[in-house]
């Protein structure tokens, strides 16, 4: 361009714009592929290794014998969680408890995303603040919040024995029911956004239309409100059905000792038994039972956060 | 369109072209005393308005007058606080849309995105149960209608706007309703095809016979398309009539300078005889003859509307007459190609706007900046306003 | 015409929010109970609060939660908001749907699966490279980044796709570099999304329990490791008392912040009312 040296800031300027893209990309990028994907790699490799009385307590899975890798690919944890009926159990068992509480918040998000969206202005913001309130406040809490109310010595058996209903504390805690209550509560206000967010979009002069064609409100809500919704479905049920299946702390604190979940049969796997190879091909195959669901969710994300399409 | 019924509807259009000037015509639309409060705001304030079977009728006004509201309520998406509003002699009160006798199109079109072109065109038969062959075939015929067939199978998004607005015609054309509301039918076209699609509707609507009700903010499609317009301001009716009587006949200033371009005088009725006026204007600086009757006190303040193609220019006073005719400097002009329009700034100050048809095509302007010029006009091209 | 559907819609509303505030309402109502048992009312008292902050384990515990989510919020946002800018802003590359991919996973990954496999690498990368060497704080913290970044990269990508490129276009323009455009434009526009990404980190990894349990090592015991042991045996009036803290300081923090929000956009609407003449 010309001959004058360019100073020190010209430089670094033209090495910024050459490279500052690559760098604001690099950051991120690295991080997340060292503390998010890797460990998915090594959980695989553990996987796929025996457990020792060691530190760290596995085989290694590559070991140099003279000039060679030799590899112990070891199927045995796969075997083992599918011969062993306790793990089978509880992957049917969590996938069943999380579609069921999927379904109840469904019921009961839907017609209050549908109302919060259908409110004026002010009191709009109001019960969405009110709805994402206690996404704010402890998770943990909330959960501990229904052990008093669902105890044998817990409020709702206290009420009802105090109003003679019952003459028996009914078992609620240590339930799948409590389970299901605990779900449901906790991941409500995942349901409801994505809902209402999808419904308020939703154009108000398309179900006009319907109407004035001669649709009746409930029908006009089935063949339009509906299926204009349904991204705000899925995308709501996958933020709820997805972690519920390997939900830990609720089935912990609120189901019994027979509710087996997942999550909960990898954490004692891990914590009680240290058993990290079977705990890694646990958590593979919950992986791989939700990879597509996941890939699923980041599709429609990415959709919706795409204005171009 | 095979029913009876439309061609017997269609001969009586054409005996009673103007059912509004025949005392026994019965309206077809009645609106009576209705008001529509949002809170404290009044949208529509005491409105009574009568639409005739076949009209093009248009609802003309700005942002906010309350024409869209109007339309709602006649579509039932908006309860009239007071008043009642029939439809061919029912009230209306307590009919949802769903069940009256309208069919609107919606100024976003609201076609359903999830639908094909021809899902959307049998929505409507599909809630009134028709069987699927008839469905099929009215589909058809109304798709061959606004020449949409080739398009049947896509969906909206892959349409372009003015194929859009054709799909959102059949649509709400295809239940044959007895009244279309239409909502800024041709806000969201460009120029071009805003003025091709204006004349493509008024097609329709006279090969249909439907009485068409239609709001729109912009006055040439008014003017080009309604049989009468209603002027709205603030919730109020200015003033109904046919295009002709709201451009000639304005009665008022609002009317006036909403539908094409005015000149405004204002002036004090100083001889009001059973044949001529005479108002003494600061404005333009003299006496402005008007030709008839004023009907007012003396003394009171009036404002004379003159027209700009009905305002003459010339260079030299002109000698035959003394009235009406005010001096002035030419201070901007604007070539429009059919037509050119001068700024004259009068001795008083005030700006008059005169425009001329460019008739030849060799003819230089014939005025230019500064030119001194005389501002003239016949006696009858003036109206005069009392508000 | 909707009447019976707004009844409808109504008592979906109360019975929705009764069902997500009853519970903790009685966890406050309860906190102030005299007695140890749940379902019995013995008078109001405040000796559980004083119990609370006499128990040194409790609070150790609170504070190690404090400086974590302080840290873990702060790095996120360094890591989220250039995710969230490449996301919004940087069009097509190499590698694009995998980024997105490592953005949107962690939001719905289940954490007993992140926490095992955090923890494998951490085994791993000392095993191989000596750092970190055991675990504890600083495993918590990276392991709280990863997952809050995600958070904040969603947060500012939504705010960014919201908003005009030809401002940043304008700035260009004008002759100002990219990183100048960022810290001058980009940066004051998305500050809301950014004070709300790191206020949402610090609570998630205030709130983590099971990510925390499996990364942490001796002596970085966190808050809600220490409540879940606790209240895994059951009610405990202690724990009633620190819920009612949190919830009230959270809610505080949550009222202001939107009050805050709310007010200068009304103001801003009521400026740009002035402005141009025309009422709202």
């Amino acid at each position: 361009m010309s001959d004058i040296k360019p100073t020190l800031k010209q430089r670094f300027d033209r090495w910024m714009i050459r490279h500052g893209r690559v760098l604001v990309i690099g950051l991120p990028y690295l991080w997340l592929f060292l503390f998010f994907l890797v460990p998915f790699l090594i959980v695989l490799k553990i996987s796929f290794a025996t457990a020792q009385y060691a530190q760290p307590p596995y085989s290694a899975l590559f070991q140099w014998v003279d000039e060679g890798v030799n590899i112990a690919i070891n199927f045995g944890n796969y075997l083992f969680l599918l011969s062993d009926s306790l793990y089978i159990s509880a992957y049917l068992n969590s996938i069943r408890i999380a579609a069921i509480s999927t379904v109840i918040t469904l019921l009961i998000g839907y017609p209050m995303a549908y109302g919060i969206a259908r409110a004026k202005g002010s009191t709009r913001n109001l019960l969405l603040m009110l709805v994402i309130l206690p996404f704010w406040t402890s998770f943990l809490i909330r959960v501990y919040a229904w052990i008093g109310i669902l105890d044998r010595e817990g409020l709702i058996n206290a009420a009802l024995m105090g109003l003679h209903i019952i003459s028996e504390p009914l078992i609620i805690r240590q339930t799948e029911v409590a389970v299901y209550i605990g779900i449901v509560y906790t991941y409500l206000p995942f349901m409801i956004l994505p809902l209402y967010s999808t419904l308020e979009k939703m154009d108000g002069s398309l179900l006009e239309a319907a109407l004035d064609l001669g649709c009746k409100p409930w029908k006009a809500f089935a063949t339009i409100t509906l299926p204009l919704s349904l991204p705000g479905i899925l995308a709501g049920s996958l933020l709820v059905f997805i972690p519920a299946v390997g939900e830990f702390v609720i089935p912990e604190l609120l189901g019994g000792p027979n509710t087996l979940m997942i999550g909960r049969t990898l954490w004692n796997e891990f914590f009680s038994n240290r058993d990290w190879p079977i705990a890694s091909s646990v958590a593979i195959a919950m992986l791989i039972f939700l990879v597509v669901p996941i890939m699923y969710f980041q599709h429609i994300q990415g959709k919706t956060e795409d204005p171009g399409k | 369109m095979s029913q009876g019924a439309n061609q017997q509807d269609a001969q009586i259009c054409v005996q009673t072209s103007q059912p509004w000037n025949d005392p026994d015509g019965v309206p077809f639309i009645r609106f009576e005393k209705v008001t529509k409060k949002f809170g404290d705001f009044y949208a529509v304030d005491d409105v009574s308005l009568d639409i005739y079977r076949h009209e093009l009728f248009a609802l003309l006004g700005g942002s906010g007058c309350g024409k869209t509201t109007l339309l709602r309520m006649l579509a039932g998406f908006e309860d009239p606080t007071e008043g009642k509003i029939y439809i061919d002699g029912v009230d209306m009160a307590n009919v949802p849309p769903y069940e009256r006798p309208t069919n609107m199109m919606f100024q976003s079109y609201a076609l359903f995105p999830h639908m094909s072109v021809e899902k959307n065109v049998a929505f409507g038969l599909h809630q009134d149960g028709y069987s699927k062959s008839e469905i099929k075939e009215r589909v058809a015929d109304m798709l061959a209608l606004v020449q949409m067939s080739k398009f049947a199978t896509r969906k909206p998004h892959q349409l372009s706007g003015g194929q859009r607005q054709r799909v959102a015609l059949a649509r709400s054309l295809v239940k044959q309703p007895k009244v279309l509301l239409l909502d800024e039918p041709l806000g969201a076209l460009d120029k071009k095809l805003r003025e091709q699609t204006q004349f493509e509707l008024v097609n329709i609507q006279e090969k249909l016979g439907t009485t068409f009700v239609m709001v729109t903010h912009d006055q040439e499609e008014a003017m080009t398309m309604a049989s009468r317009i209603a002027v709205m301001n603030e919730g109020v009716i200015k003033q109904i009539g046919t295009p002709f009587e709201l451009y000639e006949y304005p009665n008022s200033r609002f009317t006036a300078n909403f539908l094409g371009q005015v000149n405004l005088i204002e002036g004090t009725l100083v001889d009001d005889d059973e044949k001529y006026a005479i108002i003494q204007s600061d404005d333009i600086g003299g006496e402005i003859y008007i030709d008839h009757a004023v009907q007012g006190h003396e003394g009171t303040t009036l404002w004379v509307a003159l027209r700009p193609e009905r305002l003459r220019l010339c260079t030299e006073k002109p000698e035959n007459t003394t009235r009406n005719c005010f001096a002035g400097k030419v201070e901007d002009i604007g070539y429009l190609g059919g037509l050119s329009t001068y700024h004259v700034r009068l001795e008083t100050g005030k700006r008059i706007r005169v425009s001329e048809p460019n008739t030849h095509r060799h003819n230089e302007p014939r005025y230019t900046w500064d030119d001194q010029v005389w501002v003239t006009w016949e006696t009858g091209s003036a109206s005069v306003l009392n508000q | 015409m909707n009447g019976k559907r707004s009844i409808f819609l109504m008592s979906a509303l109360c019975f929705g929010f009764a069902f997500l505030y009853v519970p903790i309402m009685l966890v406050i109502i309860y906190s102030f109970n005299e007695g140890k048992l749940v379902t019995v009312w013995a008078g109001f008292s405040t000796k559980w609060y004083v119990e609370l902050f006499r128990d040194d384990a409790m609070i150790d515990a609170a504070w190690n939660s404090l400086r974590i989510g302080l840290m873990s919020a702060t790095l996120a946002l360094a890591i989220g908001t250039p995710a969230g800018l490449v996301m919004s802003r940087f069009g097509r590359f190499r590698g694009r749907t995998m980024f997105s991919g490592m953005i949107a996973a962690p939001l719905v990954m289940p954490d007993v699966i992140t926490g095992l496999s955090l923890l494998l690498l951490f085994v791993t990368m000392e095993q191989l490279v000596g750092w970190p060497a055991g675990r504890g704080m600083t495993t918590i913290v990276i392991a709280h980044t990863t997952f809050c970044a995600a958070y904040v990269a969603v947060v500012v990508q939504s705010r960014l796709s919201g908003m005009d490129t030809s401002i940043e276009e304008a700035a260009m323009d004008l002759g100002a570099k990219p990183t100048k455009i960022f810290f001058l434009i980009t940066l004051p526009m998305i500050l809301p999304a950014l004070m709300a990404g790191w206020l949402l980190s610090f609570t998630l990894s205030l709130d983590d329990l099971v990510i925390s349990s499996f990364v942490a090592g001796p002596g970085s015991t966190t808050l809600p490791m220490k409540v879940f042991s606790s209240v895994r045996l059951g009610v405990s009036p202690e724990i009633n008392a620190l819920a009612t803290l949190i919830i009230i300081a959270i809610s505080v923090l949550i009222i202001i912040a939107s009050i805050l929000v709310m007010r200068s956009e009304r103001q801003r609407a009521r400026q740009v009312q002035e402005d141009t003449g025309i009422p709202g």
